[in-house]
């Protein structure tokens, strides 16, 4: 039996039969619609993805007139920076190094941000990143986003000013971790509309709200007020990107707009991104790097389809490492990347990755 | 740099290569949904959908309209300028033009 080379979720290279792929492909959309109480991926879905799989070129793309938006959440810190986030550390300048996304690699938006992408962190030196970024505006021909996290973790202590929930539901002291995430949700909106407001002043594209939901539902709830202030008061683009599939309960009883947050898968999440007033949204779907690429591809394609089918605006899922089908490793085989890029795109419904 | 080329070579338009930077202008501006926004930005060039990501088609393309393109042609339009050429082409607001202009009413 002829055997096709694919990867693990982890990166690593395997060999896999025919039976074997289409087995993983069944596998991994039955986890996905049972999860998300989504629709499995149809049988001509399945077809397409194998092909995809089987296809014993090492490089594979869209057909022709199928290419797609690319938005990102990095931009020119792949180039200049590395604290473990798989950037390269040249020397460069935030300007330049936007110049050579929009000239070099040909790269249809990118992004602006901090060196510390939280708007926390960015608050304190908000002057200096503006005047960088108005350069970067005046220089750049391709839509520019302000990249930043709403982490609002770095809102408790000993980081922050507000009481830690870690620490209090251990002890018992259910209440105050839910108030403490309460007022740490107000902190949280009103410097994300602080930040977004100064962003309008200077001329800025877009702001890209990311990893939104990575300190569960009141991180969430956070991001979804600031956005829809940020579009009822300004002319900013707004791009929403989640940390993950599945919106944690950290709080559990918060609402927006009368849906409970927690629990909200992507086909969810986008419908109350939408009613907020964002215009692009990126789902997450997590890499489960135990198990095979095709296992994860299709988890992620028959997530993202369920979203895109539900969506009115635009979705960009999430591609990175670790996410959408691509391995949880630093730098992610180009063989298996180029497969993800293709099944999103082609069978998942992305308007743009 | 592995990951992002690999997307830009399987399933990216090529930015100012081509018209990448146009639809996600669309996408950004008016919420369109990728074939609507293509169609959009194609009746404005008066190119068809699939020739927004052709680099043969769309370098002509560009640079007849001078609205930026991937090479440093001394003159052509650039940074700003382009970004105020694809603003009136496309019939958007670009928020950094808009301001320029502002700026020019003294």
């Amino acid at each position: 039996m002829r055997k096709y080379l694919t990867r693990r979720g982890d990166g690593g290279r395997i060999e896999m039969e025919a039976d074997e792929i289409i087995r993983d492909i069944e596998q991994g959309t039955q986890d996905a619609a049972e999860r998300g109480k989504i629709a499995r991926l149809s049988k001509s879905d399945t077809e397409h993805l194998m092909d995809i799989f089987t296809n014993p070129n090492r490089i594979v793309g869209v057909e022709p007139g199928r290419e797609v938006v690319l938005t990102d959440d990095i931009g020119p810190f792949r180039l200049i920076i590395d604290q473990g986030n798989s950037a390269v550390g040249i020397s460069l300048g935030n300007v330049q190094a936007i110049q050579i996304h929009e000239r070099g690699y040909g790269m249809d938006t990118t992004t602006f941000a901090h060196f510390d992408a939280s708007f926390k962190a960015v608050k304190p030196v908000l002057a200096n990143v503006l005047q960088e970024f108005e350069n970067a505006l005046l220089n750049t021909i391709i839509p520019i986003y302000f990249c930043c996290m709403p982490n609002l973790g770095a809102y408790y202590m000993p980081d922050g000013p507000f009481p830690n929930p870690s620490d209090l539901m251990p002890i018992g002291k259910i209440k105050e971790a839910l108030e403490s995430q309460e007022k740490t949700v107000e902190r949280a909106t009103n410097d994300m509309i602080y930040i977004s407001e100064a962003l309008a002043s200077i001329g800025c594209d877009g702001v890209n709200f990311d990893t939104v939901g990575a300190a569960g539902d009141g991180d969430f709830l956070a991001t979804l007020r600031a956005v829809e202030h940020v579009k009822k008061n300004t002319n900013l683009s707004v791009q929403v990107g989640m940390a993950s599939e599945f919106v944690l309960g950290l709080h559990g009883g918060l609402e927006y707009s009368g849906k409970r947050l927690a629990g909200m898968y992507p086909h969810q999440q986008v419908k109350v991104v939408e009613k907020a007033g964002a215009d692009i949204f990126g789902p997450v779907v997590n890499t489960k790097s135990t198990k095979s690429v095709p296992w994860n591809l299709a988890r992620a394609v028959t997530f993202c389809k369920a979203c895109s089918e539900a969506s009115n605006i635009p979705v960009h899922p999430n591609v990175g490492m670790g996410v959408g089908g691509v391995p949880m490793f630093e730098t992610p085989p180009p063989d298996v990347v180029c497969r993800v890029s293709k099944a999103l795109v082609e069978i998942g419904k992305a308007d743009g990755l | 740099m592995g990951m992002p080329m690999a997307h830009g070579l399987a399933s990216g338009i090529g930015g100012i290569r081509t018209a990448g930077d146009l639809v996600a202008w669309m996408q950004m501006t008016r919420k369109m949904r990728i074939n609507d926004a293509k169609a959009y930005v194609a009746a404005k060039l008066k190119v068809s959908p699939t020739d927004l990501s052709d680099p043969f088609v769309m370098r002509d393309v560009r640079e007849e309209l001078d609205i930026g393109i991937i090479t440093a042609v001394p003159g052509c339009a650039k940074g700003i300028e382009a970004r105020a050429r694809i603003a009136e082409l496309l019939g958007i607001e670009i928020n950094c033009v808009t301001r320029l202009r502002k700026k020019m009413k003294f």
